[in-house]
């Protein structure tokens, strides 16, 4: 299936799991926030949260800004 | 002693972390200003770069963190990201930041105000950023921000306060903290904040981007300290005409009667 990913179209399987795509993406469970669907996912839901075709997920994280 | 969403400060100078050339000079810049108050903003993750990671270089013990909502253009997505930096970093302190217009960077007044009242509601901190306007600081700190952000001038413009006689106003009238922000790009600038009165200020371009931003976030420091302890101190009453510092009895003109 497909999902958009910070605006990005992005293929996985339909067994995929929020945690599950952190991990293939290499990025760090604990520094970012995720959003599907403007809806915050928290962190004890990744391993069980997974995707509809179509979602829109977002990762955010903190940078520098003033 | 600064107290701000009873959080108490000993230093009256927070910091921006952007525009810093490593996360290296950003740590040893905090650690020289001695600032208690760094702002961050929120970004979609690089995926390019997953592991970059600016809380690592961040010591929260020694630092309250203030995210900010830059990058919103109106109160609905100020209130979106207030929601993901709460959820980020645990924690309610925001800056409030609704910028519609990307060439001016200036605040929308009306949705700030909005925001403001929802986000107070939803149990956050919020520090809003504003425009130098007395009526809107009233207005702000009705609806319970717990201080107010006017600016000296656009955001990263290093212009210092061009609006020194608004800010007065805000000033004498607020309840709540007065933060100048924006703008402040010597720390001339900084001192002339606080010998106002301003409770503190917030700075970043003019530190990071700075020839040696370390030295710089120390020159702050001074100027912050100073400026404040100047307007503690009273500072003196302005004068059109000249009044002499000297004594005007005894001089010799007076006395050797001949020369006057």
């Amino acid at each position: 299936m497909q999902i958009h990913l910070n605006g990005s179209p992005k293929t996985i399987t339909d067994s995929t799991t929020v945690a599950m795509l952190l991990h293939e993406l290499g990025v760090p469970s604990t520094s970012v926030v995720v959003e599907l669907n403007k809806t915050i996912i928290q962190p004890d839901c990744y391993a069980t949260t997974s995707f509809q075709d179509n979602d829109q997920m977002e990762l955010i994280r903190f940078v520098g800004g003033g | 002693m600064l107290t701000i969403g009873g959080h108490t400060f000993n230093s009256r100078l927070f910091l921006g972390t952007g525009k810093f050339s490593s996360s290296t000079v950003m740590k040893q810049a905090i650690e020289a200003s001695g600032t208690e108050m760094v702002t961050v903003a929120l970004r979609r993750v690089d995926l390019e770069n997953p592991q970059d990671d600016i809380m690592s270089a961040l010591d929260r013990d020694k630092c309250v963190f203030l995210p900010n909502t830059s990058g919103a253009r109106n109160a609905e997505e100020a209130i979106r990201l207030a929601h993901l930096a709460r959820a980020a970093s645990g924690s309610s302190w925001l800056k409030l930041e609704v910028t519609p217009d990307p060439r001016t960077l200036l605040p929308d007044p009306v949705e700030t105000l909005k925001a403001t009242e929802e986000l107070v509601r939803a149990g956050f901190i919020v520090l809003p950023y504003m425009n130098a306007d007395p009526i809107l600081a009233l207005r702000l700190q009705d609806v319970g921000a717990a201080a107010v952000m006017p600016l000296g001038s656009p955001i990263g413009t290093n212009q210092g306060i061009l609006t020194a006689f608004q800010i007065e106003i805000i000033i004498n009238q607020a309840r709540v903290p007065v933060v100048v922000d924006a703008g402040i790009g010597a720390p001339s600038h900084a001192a002339l904040a606080m010998e106002m009165g301003a409770d503190a200020v917030l700075v970043n371009t003019a530190i990071s981007v700075a020839g040696d931003p370390v030295a710089m976030a120390r020159a702050f420091a001074q100027a912050v300290e100073a400026g404040r302890t100047a307007f503690v101190a009273g500072m003196g009453s302005r004068s059109k005409q000249a009044q002499a510092s000297s004594p005007l009895t005894g001089t010799l003109a007076t006395d050797l009667g001949f020369l006057a």
